[in-house]
């Protein structure tokens, strides 16, 4: 059994800064992480392997320095790993992204049939949830997203049975093999490699693979051309222009401050009040 | 573990490297464990590297390690509550390149270097802790560690794990480092932006300065503050002993907050956004604190055996040389075909003694006590210099026979006569 | 998108010309079983004002399985604001699944052609757009908080955060039609329902084969929803942060929530530290929350939490720290210690509520 997991390097996001000024982002110094959703896609593709055998295949597109990202996914235990880098692929939206690596799984494939693609559920610096849609719909694969759960899988047949996260319930799917699933967040929970892991991680080559290589023949496809989203525009959030009024008392006592809050609020909130009121019977 | 090595090197930060690095050159089989998610991850430093200290090891580092500024001013300031007394010595010797200091991030520094080890046939493998030595009949065959398929096996392990080491107190070798041997540090980095910092402290780009502080910013405490300027950043911190933190109320962070507050401090980092927070223990005792540093297959280097020669701020440099230092010691036994023991590895600690290592270590060994003893150098010295300078700079009609007089006595009061004498003495003691 | 240093497009790209009659403005009703998705609503509200802008047409866009309720749904949608209905009823389209809904969906746009599409951020809406957008090779943003017209270019100027939070963007899509834009539950206010308002059906066939269908739904377990918080529609929410130091001390947050009926809330670290569940996170990667008032103690307003609540309409923050960037949009703000202010609160609006009881 194959499959194949697509990971993002991103910025870790909570560290992310807006350089006062000149309104960018401010990258010194904010590490780079596997996106963190990706984490909950490969911890599931490791426990079918370790199900049914076979072998996990790791792929990123992103630029030279994303190589960490994938070792760190070997170390957990993938098998092989591949960066898809070329700088042609600057400024690509999700729709140019998804033609990218729908490409190189198809290339993969040449040398080794798939039979589960797996994405996170989104990213934590795009946040769109659209390149795996994107994937599965190009490789005309069934799309299950925010699986919550695998209830079981037959290789054989081509068979899969899955747990999907809808609003206000869980549907319970069933569908063919090769698809695509993108994973829930806290589903599972990521192994600690063991000392093989990390010497193979250590040493693994690598496959580094520039368009031609993955096969992404038509240009017009990827990068800045083949997206069809642009941004316009990047700038800070706009901070609200009024200011709290702050509640204060001369002793600081936190019974006067709730009082003298209290009394704010009913004045000049008269509908507040009535909402608490009616309430909290 | 069925794999095993010539030399197994605990650490990837200076000393680590350094050392990983000397052994997969000199042709020596390598692994080297880092307990951080990467390499720098754990370590926390000022940051100024030696130039000197890594050129012997690579010597076209320049080309691509990242550096922030190099250093060409460097200011020592001696602190009293609104206050300060320094000296800054700024030189265009210091812009002809090659530069002799540098500021680092040692996050960004420490994967470069790594990196460089592991080009040369080191394997690095993180997110790894070593739980202890394996030992057999007293020699050092290996180590255990917190992952499955657990211990791995070497000829020698050299300890490059940092200041918090318990590897060797584990394993026998030394007895637990003592609080009045060990600083506590804080450190916080600063965002602002290129232009600012450069306008502020007057320089220009890629130039940066150094400000080595001491005085009453440790509250009484022996202790030491400093100031660096990185490209976009100011990294800042301050670090006392940690028995007097314990003796004290004071937290390290209050010290911090307090530092930056201070009057001539405040304006330097006014408008930054604070990014970073570590606190991080120095070794601080010095030469007397230095433990045993080889046994039977197994060397200590970096802050690990102590090496740190806290007057000067000096760590990395000689974490960097104590770990090519014992790396050579392996190289040439091993080309020499001589097993790994004590006897043997006895060499290392001769290299030490040759080099600067020790001999600067040895020419400060009575300082930590000294200053220890001798509070009032952080105290009322500054405030003493300190309401001397005001005496001597301030116009207010006083003439100026009358101001030495006032400034002789306010001395003698404070310190007496032959207190004077006796500091003067032991400042010479502790720094000859 | 990728976030590699993007740098913003300044030339004016012109519309493909195979989309130049594209015209409308259209919201895709999510439905299921029956029950229509209220974000929905929120859409039409939103999706008015964009149609109003282009003078053009609102359309919802219903597809659901047949007795779910289609015309009524259509009914509703016509009350909220649209002006015409597309209605896609099929057997096959009783559960969603993406291949029938994506056909359905891209089939209409195909031959009816709205120049913008848009879809609720549910898990529903998230699967089918990015699908719908493949297809149809066009341009899609997502969680978007805001959408204006540039009446020039007629395109839709889509914008909304990234990188947590820390950056918002604004996004076009020029060269393609449908502009689409799918947006979260709460960022938009719900509008007004204007009983009587009438519009068009246009009913749609369409067929699949149940066969060719490769993924079946097996069962659909419905969730427990009696202990279950509703943040999102929660009238007064009170919310704990890290400013209350521990799990002990975030049950004031309970306290005072009992006491004003209000559902709990807490921001992102305080669930990761297992405080309080998943389902009461507020902010970019939680929940969106438009309450009546909103109780912020020990948050210290960082604006991952801030674009989760700042729609509220009265914040009140609680926080130990003069600084703390919450004292910059909340309406009433205390410097204090949230662990000692919030059982001060819970106290006075005991007393007060006692007392109204006493004299109403």
């Amino acid at each position: 059994m194959h499959s194949v997991v697509c990971i993002k390097q991103v910025p870790d996001s909570a560290q992310i800064r807006v350089h006062p000024v000149t309104n960018t982002i401010m990258r010194q110094g904010v590490p780079a992480i596997v996106n963190p959703y990706d984490l909950f896609a490969l911890e599931e593709a490791l426990r079918l392997k370790d199900q049914f055998g076979g072998t996990v295949t790791v792929v990123c597109m992103g630029p030279p320095m994303a190589e960490a990202a994938l070792r760190k996914c070997l170390s957990f235990g993938a098998d092989d790993a591949i960066l898809v880098s070329d700088r042609a692929f600057a400024g690509s939206d999700t729709l140019a992204t998804s033609y990218a690596l729908s490409a190189t799984i198809r290339k993969i494939m040449e040398d080794m049939p798939v039979d589960l693609i797996f994405t996170g559920k989104q990213t934590i610096d795009g946040d769109t949830a659209q390149v795996g849609p994107g994937i599965a719909k190009r490789l005309g694969y069934q799309l299950l997203t925010y699986v919550s759960r695998i209830v079981d899988l037959d290789v054989a047949n081509k068979e899969i049975q899955v747990e999907r996260r809808a609003e206000g319930g869980v549907q319970l799917l069933k569908t063919a093999t090769p698809c695509l699933i993108t994973m829930l967040e806290g589903t599972n929970e990521m192994r600690f490699g063991d000392l093989d892991d990390l010497f193979r991680a250590a040493r693994h080559e690598l496959k580094v693979w520039d368009r031609e290589a993955a096969g992404i023949d038509a240009v017009e496809m990827i990068g800045l051309k083949g997206s069809p989203t642009v941004v316009s525009k990047v700038f800070a959030p706009r901070p609200r222009s009024k200011r709290a009024e702050m509640i204060e008392v001369h002793d600081s006592e936190p019974k006067n401050l709730a009082v003298t809050l209290l009394a704010k609020l009913f004045t000049q909130h008269p509908k507040l009040e009535q909402e608490i009121a009616k309430r909290a019977v | 573990m069925a794999e095993t090595f010539d030399v197994i090197v605990v650490g990837a930060g200076m000393a680590g490297n350094a050392a990983a690095y000397t052994l997969a050159k000199g042709g020596l089989k390598v692994l080297q464990i880092e307990r951080g998610e990467t390499p720098g991850s754990k370590n926390v430093q000022g940051a100024i590297l030696y130039a000197d200290a890594i050129e012997r090891i690579i010597p076209d580092f320049r080309e691509d390690a990242p550096l922030e500024r190099h250093l060409i001013e460097q200011r020592v300031w001696v602190m009293d509550d609104a206050s300060y007394m320094g000296t800054h010595y700024r030189s265009e010797d210091f812009n002809k390149p090659p530069y002799n200091r540098y500021t680092i991030i040692r996050a960004h520094f420490d994967q470069w270097f790594n990196k460089k080890a592991r080009e040369a046939g080191v394997l690095t493998i993180c997110e790894t802790t070593v739980t202890e030595l394996l030992q057999e009949g007293g020699r050092v065959v290996g180590v255990r560690t917190d992952r499955k398929g657990a211990e791995i096996r070497a000829a020698a392990v050299i300890l490059a794990d940092g200041a918090n080491s318990r590897l060797a107190v584990k394993a026998g070798f030394q007895p637990e480092v003592r609080p009045e041997n060990v600083a506590l540090a804080v450190k916080e980095i600063h965002f602002l932006p290129q232009e600012t910092i450069e306008s502020r402290f007057n320089i220009g780009e890629e130039e940066g300065v150094v400000i080595e502080m001491a005085g009453k910013i440790s509250a009484g405490m022996m202790g030491t503050g400093f100031l660096y300027t990185n490209k976009e950043s100011i990294t800042l911190g301050v670090g006392c002993m940690l028995s007097d933190f314990k003796e004290q109320k004071v937290t390290p962070y209050e010290l911090l907050d307090r530092m930056k507050a201070h009057p001539s401090i405040a304006p330097l980092i006014a408008g930054s956004e604070m990014k970073e927070y570590a606190a991080h223990l120095i070794p601080e005792g010095g030469y007397n604190a230095i433990p045993q540093v080889y046994g039977d297959g197994w060397l200590i280097s970096g802050d690990a055996g102590q090496f740190v020669n806290g007057i000067h701020r000096e760590g990395s440099n000689l974490a960097i040389t104590t770990g090519m230092l014992a790396a050579q010691t392996l190289v040439e036994l091993k080309a020499a075909g001589r097993p790994f023991s004590a006897v043997n590895l006895a060499a290392y600690k001769r290299k030490l003694d040759d080099s600067f290592v020790m001999k600067d270590l040895k020419k400060y060994r009575r300082l930590p006590e000294i200053f220890h003893h001798n509070k009032h150098f952080f105290t009322t010295y500054p405030e003493l210099f300190s309401k001397a300078a005001q005496t001597l700079i301030r116009v207010d009609g006083v003439d100026k026979k009358s101001k030495e007089k006032a400034i002789k006595q306010s001395f003698i009061a404070s310190r007496s006569l032959l207190g004077l004498i006796g500091d003067a003495f032991k400042f010479w003691r502790a720094v000859e | 998108m990728s976030e590699q240093a993007k740098k913003p497009a300044k030339k004016k790209v012109a519309l493909d010309p195979r989309f130049v009659d594209y015209r409308h403005v259209w919201v895709v009703v999510e439905s299921e079983r029956g029950e229509v998705h209220p974000v929905s609503w929120e859409l039409l509200g939103e999706g008015r004002k964009l149609a109003d802008a282009l003078g053009v047409e609102l359309c919802g866009v219903v597809i659901c399985g047949p007795g779910e309720r289609g015309r009524g749904i259509c009914g509703e949608a016509f009350q909220y604001g649209a002006d015409k209905c597309y209605l896609v009823q099929d057997e096959v389209l009783r559960d969603y699944r993406n291949d029938p809904y994506t056909k359905a969906l891209t089939d209409l746009v195909n031959r009816y052609q709205p120049e913008v599409l848009m879809l609720g951020a549910t898990t529903l809406g998230r699967d089918l757009a990015g699908s719908v957008a493949t297809t149809l090779g066009t341009g899609l943003v997502a969680d978007c908080t805001e959408l204006v017209i540039d009446i020039e270019t007629r395109n839709l100027a889509a914008t909304r955060p990234t990188f947590g939070g820390s950056l918002l963007c604004t996004i076009m899509t020029q060269r393609h039609r449908p502009q689409m834009a799918t947006v979260r539950p709460r960022v938009m206010a719900m509008p007004e329902a204007a009983s009587g308002r009438q519009g068009e059906i246009v009913e749609v066939l369409f067929s699949m084969i149940e066969t060719s269908i490769v993924t079946k739904v097996l069962e659909f377990i419905p969730d427990d929803t009696r202990d279950k918080p509703n943040l999102p529609f929660a009238d007064i929410i009170v919310a704990g942060g890290r400013g209350l130091r521990s799990q002990e001390n975030f049950q004031h947050v309970w306290d005072l929530a009992r006491v004003l009926g209000a559902e709990v809330g807490a921001s992102r670290p305080v669930v990761q530290a297992g405080w309080a569940e998943l389902d009461r996170q507020v902010g970019q990667s939680g929940k969106t929350v438009r309450p009546k008032l909103y109780i912020a103690a020990g948050i210290s307003g960082a604006i991952q939490h801030r674009v989760g609540m700042d729609g509220a309409d009265v914040i009140v923050a609680i926080n130990s720290d003069p600084n703390a960037p919450i004292f910059d949009f909340a309406h009433y703000g205390i410097v204090g210690n949230a662990t000692a202010i919030l059982p001060a609160l819970t106290e006075a609006f005991k007393a007060h509520l006692a007392q109204a009881k006493k004299t109403g």
